[in-house]
């Protein structure tokens, strides 16, 4: 098993025995709160404290033509101001340090501003108030430049680029892809044979996290050439990291203090006042405090991004979800911050906790002229979540169900293969709404009460796409190196970025051809779709296994377990075979036997204790022996 | 500009410093006199996390000018545990669970002290609307209402 839980690894260490949950239990900082003595960033006194305020685009997108602040810096207070030509290195994206994405945001914007409320200047002075009369005082001059605030206008061959680093107003994912995809099964085969279509089309606004606690900064200069730093954030490497990259100074420079946060919910891990504070400090020899008022914190803080889903499921008469196609757009904004992970993040949890033989999902990550997005509370879950759910409700209205018998009925159970093809396990769906049933009143049939999560997972169609390829330190990629799967690019010379817009897949590529409706989506965007056959197919010598692995060879009919406790009964409609008869009292099915081209999985044993600084196979070496030792 | 000297009372003590020309009472108590507990969260007076008591009447100090507390009687969350000793509110809000990231506390404490001082019996409407004017982001109130009822009930217990 490729991936270790912390609670597998520490299993020897927890009684698991739930009897804490209605117990209060004292915080260990709450003496700190209720006596007002917890010290958060803005509790930390200096003599001398100067204070910054950023002159910030009234537009939506301009240029700046040019900005004269020769009234501001004589103005009485100010200290000096912060150009983006003091900034080192004025470019960067949060992500670049896990190396994920390009660096696409200045600091202080230089050339263009993409959005209300970014920051081209800022002020150091003596007070808030000198600092904020400077700011009235700079004088830009603007030339306001068509902007685009929606998602699927923004993919339009007209619309503005928001973003230079991503001139199709999308993030490139694999340096390749202008969405990130998922695929599973073949959605477009199961949608035809479907007794129903239920689309349907969801949206969720942006939200701000709105901590009471604005964020902010205090650094000042130690005696020992370090700087100190206090500050809100809720990632407080992340805020060193940035600050040393942008600021191009090592980080044994920097002394950060942080872990008491006035509220965060994701709001606080953008770092864009370390860098600015720390710069500031370091220009000025003095402490400098850089926090935002409550006006900045809801303008220019990045909130939770904006979603739009698009889902269509092919679902029977009888409630069974055969298929399922999302196609989702996250609102960025005019920078990448967070969202490209959240889409990631997004396209792992899809289709929601259910188990469905055919998906697919085209996810993109779209920048506007709208304050960039980041993370909030379950980024990238929640919206998509929101969607299915909407989406749940809307089928057992079309089939005439109940709409929590639904659920039970399409639920994950043990061992079920999940649509980025892991294994369920842990799965409490079922036992979940049984329980909302009967604390609502919700009456419920005798089958639906039950079922089990625990029983009649993995059979049959439930398991017969195999599990993703991993070597023994859960990578995907090295599949490839070990031969068990191959690059799909070799022999293309297709190493660069695809063109705008290009939603069919190289053949070399190996993947499903893009579906039809996807295709005419991308049309009716505007794209230029490539839809004819392929110029150069692939010679078959270049593709040792060609990709995605052909089903596994029909397994035995799986009996049915009896239906009063196990799954129930389900005529196949989610493969093509012809559904098995169910032979009474039959034993349960076993899981299906992995296909040829994948190596055994280790077997899932929770119940074996896992003894700390003991490499067990499959056991990333970062977070067991060899690197403790 | 000229600074003002401002004389007062703050938790039970004299104290005196100079406030600079249009400060807010927030701003002079933490940085003028040092007292942190009540905090900034948004300088318009709409989240209450920088309530003090002013001769016993909650007041948002974010936007009260400093040098109106001249000779009047302040009172903060930092004073209301008498040495080690905690005040019954705060043992109520430790026992209630009724801070997590403890940024509001001090405000919710101090709409709280008022509410109590002056109706020692509140019923759970008197409690929602005492602290109406305080905005808490983590807990979704319902274990601050459940400590203010507590702390009630433990003064009518002691007394």
């Amino acid at each position: 098993m490729a991936v270790e839980f912390r609670k597998d690894l520490f299993a020897d260490e927890r009684d698991d025995s739930f009897d804490q949950i209605g117990q209060p239990r004292v915080r260990q900082d709450i003496e700190g709160h209720v006596t007002g003595r917890s010290p958060f960033f803005d509790d930390h006194l200096f003599d001398g404290l100067l204070h910054v305020r950023c002159v910030r685009s009234p537009h939506h997108h301009a240029r700046i033509r040019s900005i004269d602040a020769s009234d501001a810096e004589r103005m009485e207070g100010v200290v000096r101001l912060i150009w983006p030509r003091d900034i080192p290195r004025n470019m960067n994206t949060l992500l670049s340090l896990i190396n994920f994405g390009r660096d696409d945001e200045p600091l202080l914007a230089e050339r263009k501003t993409a959005y209300i409320g970014e920051p081209v200047l800022a002020v150091i002075a003596t007070s808030v108030q000198a600092a904020q009369r400077a700011v009235a005082a700079v004088q830009v001059d603007w030339e306001v430049l068509p902007h685009v605030l929606d998602v699927e206008e923004a993919l339009t061959p007209d619309a503005p680029v928001v973003n230079d680093e991503y001139p199709n107003n999308t993030f490139d994912y694999h340096e390749r892809y202008d969405h990130q995809k998922l695929r599973f099964g073949d959605p477009e085969a199961a949608l035809a044979r479907a007794d129903h279509v239920v689309e349907g089309t969801y949206q969720m606004s942006p939200i701000e996290q709105a901590p009471v606690e604005t964020c902010g900064a205090i650094a000042a200069p130690e005696t020992n050439n370090r700087i100190v730093c206090y500050t809100s954030t809720q990632a407080l490497f992340f805020s060193i990291g940035v600050t040393g990259k942008l600021l191009e100074i090592p980080s044994s420079r920097l002394h950060f203090i942080g872990g008491t946060v006035g509220g965060g919910f994701g709001g606080k891990v953008d770092s864009h006042h370390e860098p600015i504070a720390v710069l500031a400090s370091l220009l000025t020899g003095k402490p400098v405090k850089y926090m935002w008022d409550r006006a900045e914190e809801m303008q220019a803080g990045a909130p939770r991004s904006g979603e739009r889903w698009r889902i269509k499921d092919g679902v029977m008469n009888d409630g069974r979800i055969i298929a399922r196609i999302f196609t989702g757009f996250f609102d960025a904004g005019a920078y990448t911050r967070l969202t490209s992970y959240g889409v990631q993040k997004c396209t792992g949890h899809l289709p929601g906790p259910y188990t469905i033989p055919n998906v697919a999902s085209n996810i993109f990550c779209v920048y506007t002229n709208r304050t960039p997005s980041t993370a909030m509370r379950g980024f990238g879950i929640t919206g998509v979540d929101f969607a299915i759910e909407c989406h749940m409700d809307k089928v057992a209205e079309r089939v005439r169900m109940d709409p929590i018998e639904l659920r039970i009925l399409n639920a994950y159970r043990d061992g079920d293969m999940k649509a980025h093809r892991r294994l369920a396990k842990n799965c409490a769906l079922i036992e979940s709404c049984q329980v909302v049933a009967q604390k609502a009143d919700w009456r419920l049939s005798a089958d639906a009460m039950a079922q089990s999560s625990l029983t009649g997972g993995g059979a049959d169609w439930r398991a017969n796409i195999p599990e993703t390829v991993t070597d023994d330190e859960g990578k995907i990629g090295e599949r490839r190196r070990s031969g068990l799967a191959p690059d799909p690019f070799a022999g293309t010379g297709q190493r660069g970025r695809v063109a705008a817009g290009t939603f069919t897949d190289h053949p070399a590529t190996g993947n499903a051809p893009q579906r039809d409706d996807m295709i005419a989506e991308a049309s009716r965007l505007g794209f230029k779709v490539d839809t004819g056959a392929p110029s150069a197919p692939m010679p078959q010598a270049e593709r040792p296994i060609a990709p995605p692995s052909p089903p596994p060879a029909a397994p035995p009919p799986a009996p049915a377990p009896p239906t009063s406790q196990g799954a129930p009964t389900l005529p196949s409609a989610y493969s093509e075979a012809p559904p098995a008869p169910a032979p009474a009292a039959a034993p349960p099915a076993p899981p299906p036997a992995p296909t040829s081209t994948a190596p055994e999985p280790e077997p899932y044993r929770p119940e074996e204790p896992f003894q700390r600084g003991v490499k067990r196979p499959g056991v990333s070496r970062f977070i067991s022996g060899a690197r403790r030792r | 500009m000229s600074k003002t000297p401002v004389t007062f009372r703050l938790n039970g003590q004299d104290a005196a410093a100079f406030a600079d020309p249009g400060s807010n009472l927030l701003d002079f108590l933490r940085r003028a006199v040092g007292d942190l507990s009540p905090k900034y969260g948004c300088g318009q007076g709409t989240c209450g996390a920088c309530t003090v008591l002013i001769d016993g009447e909650p007041h948002l100090s974010c936007i009260t000018l400093a040098e109106t507390v001249s000779g009047r009687d302040v009172r903060t969350a930092g004073g209301l545990a008498n040495g080690p000793t905690l005040d019954r509110l705060q043992e109520a809000f430790i026992d209630k669970f009724a801070a997590q990231c403890g940024y509001c506390t001090p405000g919710m404490l101090m709409a709280a002290t008022a509410l109590l001082d002056k109706n020692p019996n509140p019923s759970r409407q008197d409690v929602i609307d005492a602290i109406g004017g305080n905005i808490c982001r983590c807990t979704g109130y319902e274990p601050i209402v459940d400590a203010i009822l507590e702390a009630s009930r433990n003064t009518r217990g002691a007394a």
